[in-house]
């Protein structure tokens, strides 16, 4: 049995006809991957974790782009304000130092960055052997509504997002366990 | 748009993740890079969620539970580095090696910070 060539309705463009939305792509591309590679490179802890911001904050307009507005605000809420500032906090609190410090990586940065560009290098070749003639076409009305998420979570995926509630819970209290040492040790003592 | 800028964007954001985590010593910077994987992940998610106008919104949904769980797992991961940095006074994550072994570790500190290849261990 051999399955029918799926022929699409409308021929996609070629890479050389560059639309709006990909030329907005492409900028906050950039400054997504910039900013990332100065996040992993920089060699002061806090401004690495300002740089994290920007990466995650071009990454919620990335989303947009996509029309998926609710991924874009939680992106923007959770991730640029409340894990960068835990990890500000985190950073701060381990009395990381504050200035320029030559001791940042490890001696394999080399090893490191061939992996790294092997990683890359290997998932970008897959992705472009498997998607080179893929065209995403943009809906009009955007897909990611809240209205249209809050649907799909609360009619189709109620069980995982109980589950993920309850998840939240044992990290809460892992967490509260973990950093409060006279509730661990009281039993051994 | 062509689906290979999305996909392209989230190879290379996940390669810039994968240095992070094997080149950074500050533990904290390693979550970093753990971060920007996760992130990686979730525009592909996203990415594929649009091309296939899935009606459940699945890739959509699913990255808001990525989220959620990235959320919760820096919560933990911050409360055991700091942890260990009461225990240690240190969070550099070259310098815990209790758990290595004995012999490779006395080679180590014998050579300095390379690794004892072709010493004699035993």
């Amino acid at each position: 049995m051999t399955a029918a060539p799926i022929t699409p309705v409308h021929p996609a463009p070629g890479y050389l006809a560059v639309s709006g939305a990909e030329v907005v792509f492409l900028l906050l591309g950039l400054v997504v991957l910039g900013a990332a590679v100065l996040c992993v490179t920089s060699r002061s802890v806090v401004r690495s974790a300002l740089w994290l911001v920007l990466s995650l904050g071009g990454l919620a307009g990335c989303y947009l782009v996509l029309t998926a507005e609710l991924v874009a605000v939680v992106q923007v809420l959770i991730y640029a304000g409340a894990v960068v500032v835990l990890l500000l906090f985190g950073l701060m609190f381990t009395r990381a130092p504050i200035g320029r410090s030559a001791d940042v990586d490890t001696p394999n940065r080399p090893v490191a960055a061939v992996v790294g560009v092997a990683a890359a290098g290997l998932l970008a070749w897959l992705l472009v052997d498997a998607f080179r003639l893929s065209y995403l076409e943009l809906p009009a009305a955007p897909t990611g509504t809240a209205e249209a998420i809050g649907a799909a979570v609360f009619r189709h995926y109620v069980l995982p997002f109980e589950v993920i509630s309850v998840l939240l819970l044992a990290a809460l209290i892992g967490a509260l366990v973990l950093s409060r040492p006279d509730i661990s040790t009281a039993e051994h003592r | 748009m062509h689906l290979l800028y999305p996909l392209t964007l989230s190879a290379l954001l996940f390669g810039v993740g994968t240095y992070a985590l094997l080149a950074r010593r500050n533990a904290v910077l390693v979550l970093m890079g753990v971060e920007l994987m996760l992130n990686a992940v979730n525009l592909d998610l996203v990415a594929f969620d649009v091309w296939l106008r899935d009606t459940l919104r699945s890739g959509q949904v699913f990255a808001l539970f990525v989220i959620t769980i990235a959320a919760a797992e820096v919560g933990v991961a911050l409360a055991i580095v700091l942890a260990v940095f009461r225990l240690r006074a240190t969070v550099a994550i070259d310098e815990l090696t209790d758990l290595g072994e004995p012999d490779a570790l006395a080679a180590e500190r014998l050579t300095g910070v390379e690794l004892a290849k072709g010493a004699d261990v035993s």
